[in-house]
């Protein structure tokens, strides 16, 4: 056998347990999830087939298209907020805190990215309940005469999400403003670019897909996370995970809630290709 | 243009750290809500949380399933970043896509695939059920960090050693995995927290032996209280601490 040619096997080696996992415990039941949203419930009984009916309900449900549109603005909303909040946030830490501050600047800046998840929206609700910190805070000076009901809206789901990607994003953002030669910036001053036309033209370009994959990370992990509109939402205003999660609990229709998560896939996929120009998943 | 950096500054740190503050302070809320006004302090909440075995037996098996987990993701990750980077196979692209591709995946859809193989399967949700689960997400992780870690210097230090006539599995216990110390410990303990914390997955494949994260979740159903509190601080000060270990340990010494 030639050198090459082992090499290869070798590889092969290597690479097959991982390839396999993935393939046994990803693919693999992304497809039965598949096949089952084609099935039907006959009672509480699952029959197999190939009825798209679950998707026309999806479809021409109205609770079920308003999970979809929720979840889709909230994302949306989530992802532009935390974006326009974390890039000056970022910028601020890797050009204005001193160099020798800066890892420390940003290990506090993200520091409660690592509290529990679960505990996250329960603390905001601490903070946004009725009579919690804020409605306290603000009844006590004066400024509001009835406590605002904060909690339980789709407000409180997205100060919730925004405090968790923006710490989320200002990592990634700043991990890419570091990277870049201050040269880039001097030669465009030096060319008599003013600081703003320096951003627009020079800066923002380069930080461009490090902030469109932190963008996509938001809206994938957004879209699909059900405890955070599940604790701070309530009820009122269901999502796609809540819908999801309400059809396994209650009613024990697997085939809806593959068909919806399915639908969920589909959103990020297209995401994905609006944004596969400049994203780079393998350089987190 | 300084005053109004440091003033963005300031006002992010008190948005990013005010849930935190809440969460820590009505921990020793002296009375049965963690809601002001603050009645006092007491460490009762904290005694209780320690001296429920429900919540220590969760503890310990999110701790069991993150390090295991991790650890599978971590060796099948690093090994098929190692074959990618050595040797050109036919495909590549496309592997390197398909082991990426769980990370643009939200973790409602892999527990529920999961759990429909496991169903037809006849296998009853566990925690390895979970571990399984927790490999699937974090061995994207762990595959690009490795990848991304990489590079010729190493090559070159490899190659030697196999000319020098060191078994492929010597070059990579002897020479590439400790040449990579710093991003394979970044990768394994990103992975532990992300285990440690993931709830969705784990609520779904677990049953009676559940993982800490789905044990708080029941917590939370019982209403408002401080007991939560102290699990959420107790959880916040366990991570924290990992988190500058890291950065003094693992990323410090990795410049």
């Amino acid at each position: 056998m030639s050198l090459a040619a082992k090499d290869r096997r070798l590889g092969w080696g290597l690479i097959a347990p991982a390839l396999i996992w993935t393939a046994a415990f990803f693919i693999l039941p992304f497809l039965a999830m598949v096949a089952l949203s084609f099935a039907t419930m006959d009672g509480r009984e699952v029959v197999r087939g190939f009825d798209p009916g679950n998707y026309v309900r999806i479809f021409s449900d109205p609770t079920m298209l308003g999970a979809l549109w929720n979840s889709l603005e909230i994302t949306v909303v989530v992802t532009v907020i935390s974006v326009l909040l974390a890039y000056p946030l970022a910028a601020i830490i890797a050009f204005r805190v001193p160099a020798r501050w800066q890892r420390l600047a940003l290990l506090m800046a993200v520091l409660p990215f690592w509290t529990s998840y679960v505990v996250r929206s329960y603390s905001w609700l601490l903070v946004l309940g009725q009579n919690g910190v804020v409605n306290k805070a603000l009844l006590g000076l004066g400024v509001i005469a009835e406590p605002l009901e904060i909690a339980s809206t789709r407000a409180a789901t997205v100060i919730g999400f925004v405090h968790f990607f923006v710490m989320l994003l200002t990592l990634t953002i700043y991990a890419n403003l570091i990277q870049l030669s201050p040269n880039y910036a001097r030669a465009a001053q030096d060319l008599g670019a003013s600081r703003w036309q320096t951003f627009t033209h020079v800066i923002l370009p380069l930080t461009l897909p490090g902030v469109v994959t932190g963008a996509f990370l938001t809206f994938v992990l957004c879209i699909g996370d059900y405890i955070t509109p599940q604790i701070l939402g309530g009820n009122t205003e269901l999502t796609l995970p809540q819908l999801i999660m309400l059809q396994l609990g209650r009613s024990g229709n697997f085939p809806l809630a593959s068909a919806l998560s399915v639908v969920l896939m589909a959103v990020v996929t297209l995401a994905y290709f609006a944004s596969s120009r400049w994203l780079r998943l393998d350089r987190v | 243009m300084r005053v109004l950096s440091y003033t963005y500054l300031a006002l992010a740190y008190v948005f990013v750290f005010l849930p935190v503050v809440v969460l820590v302070v009505f921990s020793f809320q002296d009375g049965r809500l963690p809601i002001p006004p603050f009645k006092g302090v007491t460490l009762d909440w904290y005694a209780k949380v320690l001296g429920d075995d429900d919540l220590m037996a969760a503890l310990l098996n999110s701790l069991m399933v993150a390090v295991v987990s991790s650890l599978v993701a971590l060796v099948l990750g690093f090994l098929a970043a190692h074959a990618l980077a050595r040797v050109r196979l036919p495909g590549s692209v496309l592997m390197r896509g398909v082991l990426i591709a769980p990370m643009a995946v939200s973790y409602l859809i892999i527990a529920l695939g999961l759990l429909t193989v496991f169903n037809s399967l006849g296998i009853r949700p566990s925690l390895w059920a979970t571990g399984i689960g927790h490999v699937v997400i974090n061995l994207p992780l762990c595959f690009a960090i490795s990848y991304a870690a990489m590079g010729d210097h190493q090559k070159a230090a490899e190659r030697a050693a196999r000319d020098l006539g060191a078994a492929e599995w010597q070059v990579l216990a002897l020479v590439s995995a400790p040449m990579l110390a710093a991003p394979l410990a970044a990768a394994f303990f990103l992975s532990v927290t992300f285990s440690w914390d993931e709830f969705i997955i784990a609520f779904l494949l677990t049953r009676f032996d559940v993982t800490l994260p789905v044990e708080i979740w029941s917590m939370l159903k019982s209403g408002l209280s401080p007991a939560t509190n102290a699990v959420g601080s107790l959880v916040f000060l366990v991570s924290v601490t990992l988190v500058i270990l890291l950065e003094i340990f693992v990323f410090r010494r990795a410049k």
